[in-house]
């Protein structure tokens, strides 16, 4: 993975629908996507991703702004000349054509000599290991073998990117796990560029070099999986990924004070009233009155296996969440109505731009 | 032990009944035409015995073989040339955003199915004798262009439904794997829409066979069709090769028929 | 919207009428454009032997209403004329009555089967459908003539001393036009059935309904298109039946179909023929005006 920028999004806004009707899918979104990484596209249905996707595979017009590949304007390139292939949602297999000839398929619309076609078709159906079912139909196939074969084939004309539109929404949790590792296998071993399109927060983060969090068709942050978990920069992103506690509070001094009177320990970069975002696992529960810990009553716990979920309210209502790491017994579970006392993990406590 | 019949819901009473009959006075006719057709005596009434005497006679019909060939020459051309231009024109009306005029071009092309059969046979009788009069040509011409327009409809009826069913995202992936549009339409639309275009093919061809008004209406001397044929015999006594004519003009529409129900069966 | 994406919405229209076009100038040169010049004939002076004098004349209009009374030399009502009309619209609509009252059992029978055998039963109507009409109609003839089958077995029965005259008879034409055109009610019919939600069926008997109320008060109501576009799909053509009366009806008991037909041939006066023929287009248009709107009534009240 270098630096060089291979796909730069610049100001692009594509409208559907025309006048009062019309609805921005994108929103002026600027994006640089590095060579060789594996960059993800997140967020809920609806906020764009896919249109983003759809526009730098070619198969929409951006209404406004454009898209560089490798430099080169490509805005209005037919999907045909770009060298950028599609792994689909829906996989789309041709299903007159058996899984050679599918994977052989974009080898052979650019007029590749037939033995280099064979040779690489080969190549690539070893590379998904899918050699003994060449002469399938790819409606014989199951669903994880399909998902191979839309990846062969769309790797197999070696383009400059790949682009996956949520391509493992399809598979059941098992199989996505594996996918998930195999995926990111190929794009290590073929060293090309990844733009993937997905809604899972988890798969985002286990899979991605970086991550772009889109909602309501705009960019809200960019980052690796770490900056984004651990510095989330607004509310959308803190509450999209993973669980988190809101407070509101006033800076003060060294502080932000909340409600309740407690202040707690953060760097706060603004004046008056703020939001601070806590993961649940940075909830610390600690005895009631100990020095500094905020007072708060148990009012409801889950039981999640390793660990253990506790619902908390602070004097003024506040709801708070705390995730601990359950004991082995399951003593000294807190009961409902429980008086303890809260602690942030320092440095853990974010404060949001709104 | 005794007991009420269960109250079926869905059940109406006497539908049963009624239905059972409406198939057999649907099949008694044609099954007795085609066992009369196999009668060995003169009439069309009595039973004299199997034989094979009446498609004989029609074989040996000079009439009959010519109206055959005239049938099958009309019929396929009709067929080839409405399908054609049903599947250009159900590619132009399907998978697009809808545009203005569009429903000028369904109501076009499904014009002929809301027409008398009658109005438009007098139509082309105008036209084609004019034509007739001002070229001196008296081809079969006529009769195919004819024939292509009324079955357009029926061609364009499946092909529209294999289109729509079609999903678009494999010409998507076709452009996005180098494909032009040409070689998209070549290699992934046309093999896929195949089904619908030979189902179409074939309603087109059966109904070209069975056309007779138009025909009558249109044909220049010597053009009998097998259905302008048995006409003209019809007028005069009944004689039982004609049955023999129905029978096998039956048995192909019946092949043909089930052929477009093989083609058009929903995959499960 | 940018130029790009102009251009590609543009360039769907145009695809969209070039694809179109050559099917479209085959139904404007064989279907569309010839009925426009049945219309310029109607207002055409009849030739000697057929064909038209290129005169302007409402010679042929004046003959669909009226007769010249060569005695008295004035305009009557042209009874023969009339008479044909009305007997075609009087014989269509009984036609489709009652092919609505066999078909409705039959299409509701075939809706209530097996998904497996429904297809098999459906396959049963569709083949009578796509059979030569011609064929058809000639099969039935050999039922119900004097000779026929019908009679032969009355007559060995012992149940009518002679043959039962049907053919060229009225009930003749009714028994061969519906035999015809009963599959066009049962398909369309069939289509709504199977599209109709059985378990109305259920809230209907659990509120107390009896089965004429349910048919009355939920079935019927729920499957009215279908009612509308089979009686559509049977009145029209029957209304411009041609084959069916010229074999089981005779000379004698024409239809519109027929009479036109007899203004080319016989009746050498092409006007006249043109002038009928624009007269049944209209009524066959005002129906299907009427059946566009009945469809469309039902889509807004669902």
């Amino acid at each position: 993975m270098t630096d060089e920028v291979t796909i730069s999004a610049r100001n692009v806004v594509k409208a559907f629908g025309q006048g009062n009707a019309a609805v921005r899918a994108l929103d002026d979104v600027s994006l640089d996507i590095r060579k060789g990484e594996f960059f993800t596209l997140l967020g809920p249905s609806g906020c764009g991703k896919t249109t983003l996707l759809r526009l730098i595979a070619g198969f929409e017009m951006p209404t406004e702004g454009t898209i560089l590949l490798d430099g080169a304007d490509i805005t209005t390139l037919p999907p045909n000349r770009r060298p950028v292939n599609t792994v689909f949602q829906s996989y789309a297999l041709f299903p007159h054509l058996t899984v050679a000839q599918n994977v052989a398929f974009g080898l052979q619309m650019l007029g590749r000599p037939a033995p280099e076609v064979k040779a690489t078709t080969e190549r690539m159906l070893a590379l998904v290991k899918l050699e003994a079912m060449a002469g399938r139909k790819t409606s014989q196939l199951s669903g994880g073998q399909q998902q191979r074969v839309a990846l062969a084939r769309a790797l197999a004309p070696q383009p400059k990117v790949l682009l996956l539109d949520e391509p493992l929404s399809a598979l059941d949790l098992k199989l996505r796990k594996e996918m998930q590792v195999e995926l990111k296998r190929l794009q290590t071993e073929t060293g090309i560029t990844f733009v993937f399109v997905t809604h899972d927060q988890e798969e985002a983060l286990t899979m991605s070099d970086r991550i772009g969090v889109m909602s309501h068709g705009k960019l809200q942050q960019v980052g690796a999986p770490r900056d984004i978990y651990t510095r989330p920069v607004n509310r959308f992103v803190a509450s999209f990924i993973g669980e988190t506690n809101f407070l509101s509070g006033v800076t003060e001094g060294a502080g932000v004070r909340l409600p309740v009177g407690a202040v707690v320990p953060v760097d706060s970069p603004r004046a008056g009233t703020v939001t601070l975002a806590v993961r649940p696992e940075h909830v610390r529960i600690v005895a009631p009155g100990e020095a500094g810990a905020i007072p708060a009553t148990v009012t409801g716990s889950v039981y999640f296996g390793t660990d253990m979920n506790y619902q908390l309210a602070l004097a003024d209502g506040t709801e708070i969440e705390a995730c601990v790491v359950s004991g082995v017994t399951g003593e000294g579970a807190l009961s409902k109505g429980e008086q303890v006392g809260l602690r942030f993990t320092p440095g853990a406590v974010q404060v949001l731009e709104d | 032990m005794a007991r009420a019949r269960d109250f079926s819901v869905t059940e109406l009473p006497g539908a049963t009944l009624v239905s059972m009959l409406v198939f057999v006075a649907l099949y008694a006719p044609i099954l007795v035409l085609i066992v009369y057709s196999f009668n060995a005596g003169e009439s069309v009434a009595v039973w004299g015995g199997l034989s094979l005497d009446w498609y004989r006679a029609a074989w040996a019909n000079d009439q009959v073989k010519e109206a055959t060939w005239v049938s099958l020459k009309v019929a396929t051309g009709a067929a080839v040339l409405s399908t054609a231009l049903a599947t250009m024109a159900a590619l132009g009306t399907t998978r697009r955003p809808a545009f203005r005029g569009q429903t000028f071009v369904y109501v076009m092309i499904n014009q002929p199915l809301m027409v008398p059969e009658i109005v438009t046979a007098v139509a082309l009788l105008l036209v084609t004798a004019a034509i007739k009069k001002a070229t001196g040509y008296t081809g079969l011409g006529y009769l195919i262009v004819a024939h292509a327009a009324f079955c357009i409809p029926f061609a364009y009826l499946p092909i529209r439904a294999r289109l729509e069913g079609m999903d678009l995202t494999l010409e998507t992936a076709a452009a996005d794997l180098y494909a032009s549009r040409w070689q998209t339409f070549r290699r992934v639309t046309l093999p896929l829409l195949m089904p619908g275009i030979l189902a179409g093919a074939m309603l087109a061809f059966v109904t070209s066979l069975d056309d007779v008004v138009i025909t009558e209406f249109i044909k220049s001397p010597g053009q009998d069709t097998l259905p302008t044929y048995m006409l003209g015999q019809l007028r005069r006594a009944m004689k039982p090769d004609v049955n023999a004519i129905s029978t096998l003009l039956l048995a192909l529409t019946l092949v043909l028929l089930s052929a477009f129900f093989l083609l058009t069966r929903k995959r499960k | 919207m940018s130029p790009a994406e102009e251009a590609v919405r543009r360039e769907n229209i145009k695809s969209a009428w070039q694809l179109s076009a050559p099917a479209l100038l085959v139904l404007t040169v064989a279907a569309v454009g010839p009925l426009l010049i049945v219309l310029v004939y109607s207002f055409l002076t009849p030739g000697t032997h057929g064909n038209v004098e290129w005169v302007f004349s409402l010679e042929g209009w004046r003959g669909v209403l009226f007769d010249h009374d060569i005695f008295e030399d004035k305009l009557v009502l042209a009874d023969g004329n009339l008479t044909i009309f009305w007997r075609s619209v009087k014989l269509s609509f009984i036609t489709t009555v009652l092919t609505f009252i066999v078909g409705f059992p039959t299409a509701w029978f075939i809706a209530t089967r097996s998904p497996a055998s429904r297809a098999g039963w459906l396959f049963l109507i569709t083949i009578p459908f796509w059979t030569n009409l011609l064929i058809r109609t000639f099969a039935i003839n050999q039922i119900i003539r004097n000779e026929g089958v019908l009679n032969t077995l009355l007559l060995k029965a012992g149940l009518v001393s002679a043959p039962l005259q049907l053919t060229y008879t009225d009930t003749a034409l009714l028994i061969g036009m519906v035999y015809v055109y009963l599959p066009l009610m049962v398909l369309p019919l069939f289509a709504t059935i199977d599209r109709f939600d059985m378990r109305l069926l259920e809230a209907g008997y659990d509120l107390y309904a009896s089965r004429w109320q349910v048919l009355r008060r939920v079935i019927l109501p729920i499957i009215r298109p279908g009612i509308v576009a089979g009686s559509i799909l049977v009145f029209v053509p029957c209304l411009g039946a041609y084959v069916t009366p010229r074999i089981l009806g005779g000379g004698k008991n024409m239809m519109i179909g027929n009479f036109i037909e007899l203004q080319f041939g016989q009746g050498k006066n092409w006007p006249l023929g043109a002038a009928l023929s624009v007269t049944l287009l209209v009524i066959v248009t005002i129906a299907l005006l009427v059946y566009v709107k009945a469809i469309s009534g039902e889509r807004k009240n669902g």
